[in-house]
């Protein structure tokens, strides 16, 4: 019983808090369409700086907003939409104001060859043509339908996913026939292929990143937001298919 | 008709060798301790068992799965269907072998009427006492009427009282049976009642058959005798001298020549504490190993040349303050013992 | 009288209700009441509802006819490597639920191994349709089912069904008359926990079906998608799933466990 406690507790202790004599570590939230560019940019800056340990947590920008206002432990926030970054400054949770430091826009993503033959927008108005779109309440959603509307087009979707990377696996597996996705979504996607179209200019995305006010250590979380704009950052960031602010 | 069988199993170091015979009207009661394979037997012969050979009235039943053969089996602790009414369970066989839902009602309700629990037909089986239950499982794998009736301990499970009334009962109506019957017990005396014929099982083997009072007089192992009741021993008879293979020497009034089983009734042996006057043929000392008491007697185990159980009355165990370990002096008539060839 | 229960085992009980019950009653006292009722009357929700507890039942009946004779192979059937095929069975417990839609794509999306074929010969494409959310949720609470089921199955007295052969019962008719009245308790456990498995499932719905407002969005996906703007409606969603849910649960309780 005694031993089994023991255990329990080494275990508890194990998945908690790190040794006090370890590298400095800052845990980075970032939009989950950040993946990529992050990771990279995570492993430079680590590079750069042995003594410091980068730690992401990759998920929808509403989710990460929610626990960092429910007091999740974050240092730094990238958020795909300045709306879910205002939830956070709203509460006060930032300590300088947030850097726009990458732009995305929407591409029309189709399955590797594009059996379905689609040109354009307008496409997605054709009967007969499986359609796969983010929810409106997601921000690749609500960019869709700026799109819809500037380009006149009465989408007609099959589904409507919760976020951007379902919609990808869709057209990944061949299971829809067009979708609209941000470009850097159709850079990291497999077996798909984008195709660019004028609207997407009505619908930019602003990528806003913000270090946080409970940060344990507010030198190095500054340190990564100056890290991702510098100019290795911006390069790795286009690399993966932003656009400069 | 007769139905012939030839059981044949072989499992986890088992093997079953019994060939049965069971004529049309006759109960056959298969008699053997537990792990004799009398419930192997049982299995066989409904088809629950792979590996026998059954011949019914000329037909074969070789190769006939358990629903297509034509027995009836009440087991052992009943195996009535809890989800279904008394009425149904008895039904259930009529139903399954296509009778309509009325014809089948009305032949199970019948049935119910002979074993006396008609007033029982919507009950749940569950609700009815161990006699009550018997008697449906009777009533089920009678409706049927089946060629063979298979009994499995019909009365191991019912407490003394009723199975005494039941016993009487069973009787009643495996006479009104025309079919063939096989009765499976370890109780002498539900064999000796119900049966026309015993069939005794050891090790998956016949050892002795007979009607009751051939196996009743004449055992012929330890165990029927043990069963029956009596002092048992083989010897080698020589006149009427007979040299028993335990040790020891008996002298018998009927003579008789070369193996011989030898048998008397333990009421048969005399007690004395002094060697008795008169010194019958047969008397030898011996010591009390157990004493136990029964219904009326008591049994008195006797450590000896042979050794011997002897009955006597309680009147005689206080005269004589029986112990164990006390010597004694046995005596017993030459007219009281049978010898019968080996 | 019997002693008063032991503390060794009322304590970690009343800790485990607590347990189970205390996040509950978070989105008990969160609920924006207010709002309840409006949100209660809306179009969405109400189609939303519909739609879950119609894929629910109709998974659980897929469940039922395939899931109990599932069992019964399992628990009575002379198979080879049974030990496996069980092991097997409980599969869909442990994948994570998006990826059973992944495989599920795999297999019965349009360019799937299967599915290729029913799209090309019939034109049957399954994925975004209302089929496709019961496939998704009868592929994710099926070995709730047949677990319960061989379990009491395995449980049961085969000397029953014995009986039935007997009598001359076949092993179809035995089945339905002896073996299946007999686990009745075992099947409608599994039921309930199918049910209400299928109830909340969202990872393999929302990928194999994907999400479309009437044709696929059942409650569990609404409640997600409203959580990424509206928290509010969000826990008004549960609250409806759950008290719907434990209201229909509680009634079959009444009527069959009794039974």
């Amino acid at each position: 019983m005694r031993r089994a406690l023991a255990v329990a507790a080494l275990l508890l202790a194990g998945c908690g808090s790190p040794a006090a004599t370890g590298p400095t570590k800052i845990t980075v939230f970032a939009a989950a369409s950040l993946t990529e560019a992050f990771t990279t940019l995570g492993e430079r800056f680590e590079a750069a700086n042995p003594r410091i340990e980068v730690v992401f947590s990759f998920a929808g920008s509403s989710a990460l907003a929610r626990q960092i206002n429910q007091g999740a432990p974050a240092d730094v926030f990238a958020s795909a939409a300045p709306a879910n970054m205002e939830q956070v400054t709203g509460t006060g949770a930032v300590t300088a104001a947030p850097v726009t430091f990458a732009r995305n826009t929407l591409q029309i993503a189709v399955p590797k060859g594009n059996p379905a033959g689609i040109t354009g927008i307008g496409d997605f108005g054709r009967a007969g043509l499986k359609i796969a779109l983010c929810a409106e309440q997601v921000p690749c959603g609500a960019a869709a339908a700026e799109v819809f509307e500037a380009a006149g087009v009465t989408a007609a979707p099959d589904t409507v996913e919760q976020d951007v990377k379902a919609v990808l696996a869709k057209v990944s597996l061949g299971e829809v026939d067009a979708a609209l996705v941000y470009r850097t979504d159709v850079r990291s996607g497999k077996d798909v292929e984008g195709l660019d179209f004028a609207e997407a200019a009505q619908a930019v995305n602003d990528y806003p990143i913000a270090p946080l006010a409970k940060a344990s250590d507010a030198a190095t979380a500054q340190a990564f937001v100056d890290h991702v704009l510098s100019p290795e950052g911006r390069e790795v960031l286009t690399a993966a298919g932003f656009a400069a602010p | 008709m007769t139905l012939q069988a030839e059981l044949r199993v072989h499992r986890d170091g088992f093997t079953l060798e019994l060939d049965l015979v069971v004529e049309q009207g006759e109960v056959v009661a298969l008699l053997g301790p537990n792990g004799a394979g009398k419930t192997t037997a049982l299995r066989a012969l409904a088809g629950l068992l792979p590996g026998s050979r059954v011949t019914a009235d000329g037909s074969s039943w070789d190769g006939l799965p358990t629903e297509k053969r034509p027995v009836g089996v009440v087991f052992q602790d009943y195996l009535l269907f809890a989800t279904m009414s008394v009425l149904d369970n008895v039904a259930f066989g009529l139903r399954a072998r296509g009778a309509r839902k009325a014809e089948a009602d009305a032949a199970a309700l019948r049935w119910l009427t002979r074993v006396g629990l008609a007033e029982f037909a919507k009950a749940r089986p569950r609700t009815l006492s161990g006699g009550q239950a018997q008697r449906v499982a009777l009533a089920r794998a009678l409706a049927t009427s089946p060629e063979l009736l298979l009994l499995d301990e019909p009365l191991a499970a019912l407490d003394a009282s009723t199975r005494l009334r039941l016993r009487s009962e069973l009787g009643r109506h495996l006479r009104d049976y025309p079919g063939h019957t096989l009765l499976i017990t370890h109780d002498p005396l539900d064999a000796m009642v119900l049966a026309d014929r015993l069939v005794i099982v050891e090790n998956g083997r016949v050892v002795q058959q007979g009607t009751p009072r051939e196996v009743v007089r004449q055992p012929r192992t330890d165990y029927v005798a043990h069963l029956v009741g009596l002092n048992f021993y083989r010897g080698v008879a020589d006149g009427t001298e007979v040299r028993l293979d335990g040790g020891g020497t008996l002298t018998v009034a009927e003579p008789a020549r070369g193996p011989v089983h030898v048998v008397f009734a333990p009421s048969a042996v005399s007690l004395f504490t002094e060697r008795p006057a008169g010194s019958p043929r047969n008397t030898w000392r011996a010591v009390v190993a157990g004493v136990e008491q029964h219904a009326h007697t008591t049994r008195v185990d006797l450590d000896g040349s042979p050794a011997v159980f002897a009955d006597v009355t309680t009147a005689t165990v206080a005269e004589l303050r029986l112990r164990p370990g006390d010597p004694l002096w046995v005596s017993l008539k030459a007219t009281e013992i049978h010898t019968y060839a080996r | 009288m019997r002693s008063r229960l032991p503390v060794v085992l009322v304590l970690p009980a009343v800790v485990g209700l607590a347990f189970l019950l205390v996040p509950l009653v978070g989105l008990l006292v969160e609920a924006p009441w207010g709002t309840l009722p409006a949100q209660l009357l809306s179009a969405e929700v109400g189609q939303a509802l519909r739609l879950s507890l119609v894929c629910a039942s109709l998974a659980t009946l897929v469940c039922l006819v395939l899931g109990v004779p599932l069992a019964w192979l399992l628990a009575r059937g002379d198979l080879p490597g049974r030990g496996v095929l069980r092991a097997l069975v409980t599969v869909p417990l442990v994948l994570p639920p998006v990826v059973g839609g992944v495989a599920l794509l795999l297999v019965l999306g349009r360019r799937g191994l299967a599915g290729q074929y029913l799209d090309q010969w019939f034109g049957i494409s399954l994925p975004f349709t209302t089929t496709g959310v019961v496939l998704a949720e009868a592929f994710v609470a099926m070995p709730f089912l047949v677990i319960s089921v061989e379990g009491a199955l395995r449980a049961a007295d085969p000397r029953y069904e014995e009986a039935a052969a007997t009598l001359g019962a076949s092993r179809w008719l035995t089945f339905r008359r002896v073996t299946l009245p007999g686990v009745m308790p075992g099947v409608v456990a599994g039921t309930v926990l199918c049910w209400a498995r299928a109830l909340g499932e969202f990872g393999a719905t929302i990928t194999f079906a994907g999400n479309f407002p009437g044709e696929t969005t059942t409650m569990p996906l609404a409640v997600y998608l409203a959580l990424e703007t509206d928290p509010d409606a969000a826990i008004v969603l549960s609250i409806v799933l759950l008290l719907v849910s434990v209201g229909v649960l509680a009634g079959l309780r009444d009527r069959w466990i009794r039974a």
